[in-house]
């Protein structure tokens, strides 16, 4: 027993050796790990900014912002070109575009730009706003502009595509950018406008190209409301800073003092408890069921108060492979078409969350480009008995008597549908698919991959049916378009721009390089080619939209006020801190909040 | 004994040589790649992807045939060198582990052993009492037959949401800023409770269950019957039968240990803890593979080390092992 008792304390001596050595090769114990990270964060940018304040113990809860819903893992840096992987509320918080762009008005707001306009075909120029700082207190100048593209040349980033068709970036003077394009596209280009992060010259000029793609960037320099303050494994802390030029220039000021991004937990039921708790002021996960919440008594808001409760965010389309048979048969994918029954995904799995979508597919933002005369004529709608009438016109006949049609040639068809396992609500309306499949006589069962093998059939061009979401809001139908039809099919796997289905049409792809020559304010003439490109598309059917997934936005008023809303009167925002959505007017939901207290 | 160990000694490192490969290997061969996540997840402007992917690819070290890339792999490892985390991109993957290991630890440790006593205790003094067997003890075989998930959302759900006593996510406030402070610690504790009352509910049930049948096994040997035919008093034979009880007990404890930078994925999950047990998961779901790599040769290490104090305890506490070793040297 002696002995025993002396083996257990050896295991126990070496356990906790183990618990010490660990949090020892980090400096000390957990609680200071976070710290082997955030000093750098906290002591720069606050240093020349205000006299240096050490962030407080305890955050004070009326003056902090709790948001979560974008992060996906803890957050690493703020690389502004480290796209996806920065920490939420990088661009948009502290780096700025020129413009940021309005999709429920449809409009540029000038942002760091004061102005832009096309002086000739191939020329645009940028006026910048002065009296706009760096966080370190120098001023934002045409250099800056010109610095931000120029590191693009160099480093493959997001927005070095942009070299293809721009010829050079010139400072004019201080506060004046020539961009001079080689080919003028016109749609391709405005996406750069309100999309692209201005970084300072001083700090990003001349550092080694895998400094710019893969460096944390800890400290970074910010002409945005907010600087960062520290971030940690469940979350990043921002703080607003003086000075921010659009409070003088625009009379916006941001309320909050801090805001906290809290990291997700990949537990949509742990998100769901924190707004439930009022923890979050603003939450931006899907949260299935929210129609209960808002009529429920728990202070808990989304956009619209009653269905779809969201605005649209991206289509979701049924995509097929096009290399496969029998869906190299446009008469196949059409009877697809009439046969997948939305308004139950819509109804049933959805609860009135989403809207269904538009036979093209094309968000309610870019309505006014649907030519209701082409839908009329060769769109499709639920109507399972249109779909049998087309598979038995092509030839699909049940031969073998086993209740599924055969193909034309008397081969069998058994078909897979994608999604990624987990993403619930998607798994769900593919059975909703796969059973209207098999009711007009398609067998198809729902396939559920985890999500890279979900991402390399489909770049591999391995799957027969996909659920996929690739098209986001954008102020251009024509990024839509692209989604779509890319060209060219054989690079889809490298490429991972669309086209997943490998749809190969000559003319489409004119088209849509056509459409992205056409001047941004020329509406008749997008409209002119998008008709064009709207019968191909209902006609061939390369893809089925099927429905619009929503911006997810839980808003709690318990700390702060005046959220987005579809009410008259309340502010017409996007409600959502993902990545891309502050420079669509998220900023500006900020710029609006009211503490509660008063 | 210097053989015992030395061969035990050649045992472990053959064990480690093969285990890391295959640690390299099982990500490797899963559909789906790193890059293409990453790609997935940064996509946005047109044709940027186009130039990325295969920048990253050979950032990643990706582009060199297999047999290359694992011979790079133990170049980097005898570097200390685990390589960049895909999922964390672009942060050292002993970086990112080392972040979540205090976690790990400062949950798993005191829920392992403090289960372990308590169970033992309990189920040694259960066997012993025929009351306590019919009714305390089936709550051990509820505990441990509950689905851990189910408990721990229950607990969650009960003591966070309805009671609200304790909080239901993170490590610690997410209004605090990590200092060596009393509100601080004191969240630390407060976020700790729940994952670990749910972790040791259910090893406490099954430490329990697994020491009453074992002491009723022991009770019922030959031995004891025997040293109760001479008439030892009772207990003494009990004596002799815990000694023999608790050493699968003991075995199944340090194996626990061995495995406690693995983390508890489910605890990890439920209550949004961030220790390495949920980053294990996500590195499955990005196709990490070095901090998958990273994960595995951190559990590869506990194991090996909880097996060789194992042999050793072994000796010590088992005479029969010590015999075979001087029989052995004789």
């Amino acid at each position: 027993m002696k002995r025993l008792s002396f083996v257990l304390a050896i295991l126990i001596g070496l356990s906790m050796l183990l618990a010490s050595c660990q949090p020892a090769v980090t400096e000390a114990p957990v609680v200071t790990e976070p710290t082997t990270e955030a000093p750098a964060v906290t002591e720069a940018p606050v240093a020349t900014e205000a006299p240096a304040e050490a962030p407080p113990e305890e955050f004070v809860r009326e003056e902090t912002l709790y948001m979560g819903g974008t992060q996906w893992g803890p957050p690493t840096g703020f690389n502004p070109w480290n796209l996806g992987n920065y920490a939420a509320g990088t661009f948009g918080l502290c780096y700025e575009p020129l413009f940021i762009y309005d999709p429920l008005a449809d409009e540029f707001v000038p942002w760091l730009a004061e102005s832009g306009e096309w002086t000739s075909d191939t020329v645009y120029q940028v006026k910048i706003r002065q009296g706009v700082t760096w966080s370190d207190g120098s001023p934002f100048t045409a250099a800056d502009v010109k610095a931000t593209f120029d590191i693009a040349k160099d480093a493959p980033v997001s927005i070095s595509p942009v070299w293809k068709f721009l010829g050079s970036v010139e400072a004019v003077d201080d506060y004046t950018v020539n961009f001079t394009f080689t080919t003028a596209l016109y749609q391709g280009w405005s996406y750069y406008l309100y999309s692209t992060p201005m970084i300072s010259k001083a700090k990003w000029e001349g550092k080694p190209v895998e400094e710019v793609t893969s460096g944390l960037n800890p400290e970074p320099e910010c002409t945005g409301p907010y600087i960062a303050e520290s971030l940690d494994q469940t979350k990043v802390v921002w703080l607003k800073r003086d000075g921010w030029w659009a409070t003088e220039a625009l009379g916006l000021d941001p309320k909050p003092k801090r805001i906290v991004d809290i990291v997700n937990s990949g537990n949509n039921n742990v998100a769901l408890g924190m707004v439930l708790q009022g923890q979050f002021d603003l939450n931006n996960n899907f949260l299935p069921g929210i129609s209960k919440l808002v009529d429920g008594g728990y202070g808990v808001h989304t956009y619209y108060p009653e269905a779809p409760y969201h605005l649209s965010a991206n289509t979701a389309w049924l995509l097929m492979n096009l290399t496969k048979k029998p869906m190299d048969d446009p008469a196949f994918r059409r009877a697809v078409a009439f046969a997948i029954d939305v308004s139950q995904i819509v109804n049933v799995v959805y609860g009135g969350m989403v809207l269904p979508a538009n036979p093209t597919g094309l968000l309610p933002n870019w309505d006014k480009y649907i030519d209701q005369a082409v839908v009329d004529e060769v769109g499709f709608s639920y109507d399972p008995e249109e779909a049998k009438v087309i598979l038995a016109a092509a030839g699909y006949k049940d031969t073998d008597g086993d209740g599924f049609v055969e193909a034309p040639d008397g081969s069998k068809i058994d078909l897979k549908i994608n999604n990624p396992n987990g993403w619930t609500d998607w798994m769900e309306s593919n059975k909703v698919i796969a059973n209207s499949l098999k009711a007009v006589g398609i067998k198809a069962e729902p396939n559920f991959p985890d999500y890279p093998e979900y991402v390399s059939q489909r770049n591999d061009g391995t799957y027969d049916m996909m659920i996929s979401n690739d098209a986001q809001i954008a102020n251009t139908p024509w990024r839509y378009y692209l989604w779509m039809g890319r060209n060219p099919v054989a690079d889809v796997a490298t490429m991972q721009d669309g086209n997943y289905g490998r749809y190969e049409n000559q003319e489409v792809f004119d088209l849509t390089d056509q459409l992205d020559q056409v001047p941004t304010d020329d509406i008749e003439g997008m409209k002119t080619i998008i008709s064009k490109l709207q019968r191909i598309y209902l006609t061939d059917m390369p893809l089925i939209p099927l429905w619009y997934n929503g911006m997810w936005s839980q808003t709690s008023d318990a700390y702060w006020t005046n959220w987005p809303s579809s009410e008259e009167g309340a502010p017409h925002w996007t409600p959502v801190s993902w990545r891309g959505y502050w420079n669509m007017t998220a900023i500006r939901m900020l710029t609006d909040l009211e503490p509660a207290g008063e | 004994m210097k053989r015992y160990f030395g061969r035990k000694l050649l045992v472990y490192i053959l064990t480690f040589f093969i285990a890391v490969t295959i640690d390299w290997m099982i990500p490797r061969f899963m559909p789906g790649n790193p890059v293409d996540v990453l790609m997935a997840r940064a996509g946005s402007f047109a044709g940027a992807t186009e130039l990325m992917h295969d920048y990253y690819t050979k950032v990643f070290g990706l582009d060199v045939p297999l047999w290359q890339q694992y011979i790079n792999f133990w170049g980097a490892l005898l570097h200390g060198d685990l390589g960049i985390s895909v999922y964390v991109f672009p942060k050292p993957v002993a970086e990112v582990i080392m972040d979540a290991v205090p976690f790990d630890i400062f949950l798993l440790v005191p829920s392992i052993l403090l289960s372990w006593f308590a169970g033992n205790w309990f189920g040694a003094f259960a066997a012993r009492s025929k009351r306590l067997d019919n009714t305390i003890l089936p709550l051990g075989y509820i505990l441990t037959a509950t689905p851990y998930m189910w408990l721990a959302m229950l607990l969650a759900w009960t003591l966070g949401i309805v009671f609200e006593v304790f909080p239901i996510a993170g490590g610690y406030s997410f209004s605090l800023t990590p200092t060596f402070s009393w509100v601080f610690i004191s969240s630390l504790f407060k976020h700790w409770f729940l994952p670990f009352i749910s972790l040791f509910l259910v090893g406490f049930g099954g430490w329990a269950i697994g020491m009453r049948n074992m002491i009723i096994y022991e009770l019922e040997a030959d031995y004891s019957h025997y040293l109760e035919a001479l008439g030892a008093p009772r207990k003494l034979v009990r004596k002799y039968a815990f000694n023999n009880a608790v050493l699968p007990q003991l075995t199944g404890l340090a194996l626990q240990l061995g495995v406690i930078v693995a983390g508890a994925l489910v605890t990890e999950v439920v209550f949004s803890y961030p220790g390495i047990g949920y980053l294990i998961l996500q590195a499955i779901n990005t196709r990490d593979y070095f901090l998958l790599q990273g994960c595995f040769l951190f559990i590869i290490l506990g194991v090996l080390l909880a097996n060789f104090v194992i042999d050793i305890a072994y000796v010590l506490v088992d005479p029969r092992t010590r015999a075979g070793m001087q029989g052995e040297s004789a």
